[in-house]
């Protein structure tokens, strides 16, 4: 296990008095607080396509971003030099957002420790030979192809990071993380006739290699991957219009995430660009629904032990029995609105200013058996896997885009229909889940949430659950108008 | 460093992967001075700052290959970049169809294409604040119903960027843009937000600040009241930016590495009737000043023109070297690369031609339909055509807007769409490497109650 205290200080001989001189640099014209995150991440990823490994890359990045905050406001520079005339530039960079006497920078620099441990890995990946990472993205592929006939093409695709990262801030606060993260995904193309459909799948973590074992090898995702491609080329037109809808568990969560998820991010509610502003304490979801934003479970692709400001990460309840009950915080918006922390402050990378993002968002599960949601439909959408989300926090309005649905009828799951989009209202759409199952699953671990140009690994779940309500985009409308 | 510089950081890197033992081997770097502001209600919010570069190898052994990328650009650290790309390679299947472009291909365009201009870095941090700003302070003052912003923001960048190949192509050229963008919120019974840019290679070129922020205000006053609609079949008309995404969706559809793969609708149908012959789409890497335009592609190619679709016939796929020897094809210059792995293909100016109809002579042709400003979701799926995206836009009644319309989604199938393709506007504008005009396509259904 590589100590992650250690890592900068061996590497870049980073040592605390280096640090309170940089931190002194970033305050020498004033500021409340300042901060330096430094970040080493080695990254390698293998493709292979027509059954031939394509692709072998392997990557370094590292730099330091500086942060200097004055007010509401926020300096930042970063360098990809870890020199230390480089990171004193960067520093008087960032200071330029403050105007005054300087600070007197710090009380003296103690390292803390996270306090937990999400991650142990005890072979981090980049550490293993490149032949182990080849043999998981063949095995996926031979066994996508052996499938079905009517698979005709498969793209595998590995990659996997190790991230160490040192955040010094002026209130004297040292943390160290050292983060691993490792995807695997399988890309299929089924043709029957002169009709193509596609599948996919994927698995992953905070985690090493042997997580691609047993129920979670690499042979499992790629039949997944396959199954859904074959299962579409029976799809017929998804409907169009208001109706009732089943969500599988697990993926499907991502409905939390674009629903409610962004809208509770506390930078947009201080700036009270939320359709979730000042309404904390008001039902936003009916009574069985209780949702979590959870940074601490074991080896989650969205769990860390602090945040990319050092704070430590938590479960924080943002729905309890149907009644909103906080948001998710950074220092800068805790700050302003004088709250707590709740250890969701994340950034891409040093180039990055951090704000409030999710980790793992899931809802609780329910008491219904989930073949009982469904025989309680006689006319709806089974919805079990999905692609991507979208959502407009202003007004509420999010999109979350199905790529494996099918009808009911009379209760009864039938044909598989195609892709389709559904669209829905963050704060009714939660007041509309009528039926929640006793099947909470997580997602496989390969979300990724973009905000304002910034990706980080995220996870969501839910258990199965039925919305009494739901717009879904298909073309075959029931009753349809017609203009011309 | 002065692009020479960067050159002989290009080649060099090549010419220690061929002494290590690559058999042949090309090397990207970059580097970008990056500048953003983000401002709201008149206050500074942030200001950040920063200079940063990064290299990439390609190590090929016969027709094997590797890729690999890093910021430190150390002598040790490069050799042992080297040492590691080569190792990498020797584990990599033999691919018939990779290796460096064939060396008659290579070449630069010598003209003037005006990616740089020296006013972007010029301007003082002063002058970038006041762009965003000025932009915030018209559309706040547009009406009393803007009461509040998500922010205003101006960026500038300027980027170096040179290629090496050990065919002995070297090259390298310099581009700059700047940007300024706002995004007021409205409120009158609920709240609504959207946001206008304007962005140039030029400083100067960029569109007043003031006019950027009442646009920004139209654009967002329109969407208060904004309801459901019934779902119906009716004709659609897409703005110039959401027309954008559709023209986005075609660029995916005849990218090389879709169709190798049989992984697009347009597999097979190259030079046959895809689409209403009222479609024509160019791509064009010589556009002056284009945010697609260079003067070679990432594998040393010079820039050229490429017609697509020609009156609805497609003419020619997307290619870089890769694609192209495996459809057996020459490339069209599109290799596009990152540094974190092998060229992919990416768009010179991907643009539909203008057609005859000015935007309110479309809007006025449509007696009930829906006019698309806003497009959210992922849900194109490039192998079947399938098209379901959520949208919000107006509802148009006897040619004329009615009302806002949110919470709704449009569904169709691109192959259909494209020969359903019933008007083009003139309205075409470059805001990015893809571009399109107002345009008006039938048989979509829109899903709403």
């Amino acid at each position: 296990m590589p100590n992650p205290d250690r890592f900068f200080l061996e590497r870049f001989g980073l040592t605390e008095a280096s640090l309170s001189q940089y931190l002194g640099a970033a305050l020498s014209v004033g500021g409340e607080y300042a901060d330096l995150y430094f970040e080493h991440t080695t990254s390698s990823s293998l493709l292979v396509d027509e059954s031939l490994v394509k692709t072998a890359t392997e990557g370094i990045s590292m730099g330091c971003g500086v942060r200097v905050v004055a007010g509401e406001q926020t300096g930042y520079a970063y360098t990809d030099d870890l020199a230390p005339e480089k990171i004193l530039k960067a520093a008087k960079i960032a200071a330029r957002i403050a105007s005054g006497p300087a600070r007197v920078s710090t009380v003296g620099l103690s390292t803390l420790e996270a306090g937990h441990d999400f991650y142990p890995v005890a072979l981090p990946s980049t550490d293993r030979d490149l032949a182990d990472k080849l043999e998981l993205v063949v095995r996926a592929d031979v066994a996508a192809r052996a499938y079905n006939p009517r698979i005709k093409q498969v793209r595998v695709t590995y990659g996997d990071q190790i991230r160490h990262v040192l955040n010094a801030g002026s209130d004297g606060r040292i943390v160290a993380d050292f983060q691993p993260l490792v995807r695997l995904n399988v890309f299929t193309i089924a043709q029957d006739g002169s009709k193509l459909q596609s599948g996919s799948s994927g698995g992953g973590g905070r985690v090493g290699l042997e997580f691609f074992s047993e129920e979670r090898a690499p042979e499992h995702f790629a039949k997944e991957a396959a199954r859904q491609a074959i299962v579409q080329l029976d799809a017929r037109e998804a409907p169009a219009g208001e109706m009732e809808v089943v969500l599988g568990p697990g993926w499907p969560g991502i409905l939390l995430h674009e629903a409610i998820g962004h809208g509770l991010e506390a930078d947009f509610n201080r700036k009270g660009i939320s359709v979730f502003s000042g309404r904390i304490g008001q039902r936003v979801a009916s009574e069985i629904c209780t949702v979590v934003d959870d940074g601490t479970i074991p080896a989650r692709r969205g769990s860390l032990n602090v945040d990319d400001e050092g704070e430590p990460t938590q479960k924080t309840v943002l729905i309890e029995k149907g009644v909103l009950r906080g948001y998710l915080q950074d220092r800068l918006s805790a700050g302003i609105l004088k709250t707590t922390r709740t250890g969701n402050g994340r950034r891409e990378s040093y180039e990055h200013i951090p704000m409030p993002r999710m980790t793992n968002t899931y809802m609780l599960a329910g008491t219904d058996a989930p073949e009982d949601i469904i025989r309680s439909v006689r006319r709806g959408l089974y919805a079990v896997n999905f692609g991507g989300g979208q959502v407009d926090i202003t007004n509420g309005k999010f999109v979350f885009s199905a790529s494996e649905a099918y009808l009911i009828e009379d209760g009864q799951v039938t044909a598989p229909v195609k892709g389709a989009t559904l669209i829905g209202d963050g704060p009714t759409v939660l007041t509309r889940v009528t039926a929640l199952g006793n099947d909470l699953k997580l997602d496989p671990g390969i979300g990724t949430c973009g905000k304002d140009g910034q990706s980080v690994p995220v996870g969501v779940g839910i258990p199965t659950l039925k919305i009494s309500q739901l717009t879904v985009g298909g073309t075959a409308p029931r009753s349809a108008q017609s203009f011309t | 460093m002065a692009e020479r510089q960067l050159e002989q950081v290009a080649a060099e890197l090549v010419d220690r992967a061929v002494r290590g033992g690559a058999s042949t081997a090309d090397a990207t770097v970059l580097e970008a001075d990056d500048f953003s502001t983000a401002l709201r209600l008149g206050k500074i919010e942030s200001l950040k700052e920063a200079a940063s570069k990064v290299l990439g190898l390609r190590a090929f052994l016969g027709v094997r290959s590797a890729t690999s990328f890093s910021s430190d650009f150390s002598p040790p650290s490069l050799e042992r970049l080297v040492g590691r790309t080569i190792a990498m390679a020797r584990v990599t299947s033999e691919d018939p169809a990779s290796g460096l472009p064939e060396a008659e291909l290579l070449g630069c365009y010598e003209g003037d294409l005006a990616l740089f201009s020296r006013d972007v870095g010029e301007l003082s941090p002063e002058s970038r604040i006041d762009y965003a700003r000025r932009a915030e302070a018209a559309a706040l003052s547009a009406d009393p119903r803007i009461k509040n912003s998500e922010g205003a923001w101006f960026e500038a960048s300027v980027g170096r960027k040179a290629y090496a190949n050990s065919l002995g192509f070297v090259g390298s050229y310099r581009s700059s843009y700047c940007a300024v963008s706002v995004a007021p919120v409205a409120e009158d019974g609920g709240m609504q937000r959207d946001y206008w840019y304007s962005v140039a290679r030029r400083a100067a070129a960029l569109e007043s600040p003031e006019a950027v922020g009442r646009k920004a205000a139209e654009r967002t006053l329109r969407k208060l009241g904004a309801r459901k609609m019934a779902t119906c079949q009716v004709p659609v008309i897409f703005d110039p930016e959401t027309a954008r995404s559709l023209v986005g969706h075609i660029f995916e559809a005849v990218r090389g590495d879709a169709i190798y793969r049989s992984a697009s609708f347009l597999t097979g149908k190259l030079n046959q009737k895809i689409a209403s012959e009222r479609l024509t789409i160019l791509d064009d890497g010589l556009r002056p000043a284009g945010f697609g335009t260079r003067p070679f592609d990432d594998e040393g190619i010079p820039a050229s023109v490429t017609p697509v679709i020609e009156n609805g016939v497609l003419t020619n796929y997307l290619l870089n070297c890769y694609t192209a020897r495996k459809l057996n094809l020459r490339t069209t210059g599109n290799a596009a690369r990152g540094v974190s792995g092998p060229p992919h293909v990416g768009p010179k100016n991907f643009y539909m031609v203008p057609g005859t109809h000015s935007p309110e002579e479309i809007r006025r042709s449509v007696k009930a339909g829906f006019y698309v400003t806003e497009l959210i979701g992922f849900g194109v799926n490039v192998v079947t055509g399938d098209y379901s995206r959520g949208a919000g836009g107006m509802w148009i009644e006897n040619g004329e807007f009615a009302y806002p319309v949110e919470e709704v989604t449009i569904a169709g199938n691109l192959a259909e769409m494209l020969n359903h393709l019933e008007m083009v506007g003139t309205d075409l504008e470059f805001r990015s490497a893809l571009a399109a005009p107002t345009l008006l396509v039938s048989g979509l259904t829109v899903a709403g109650t």
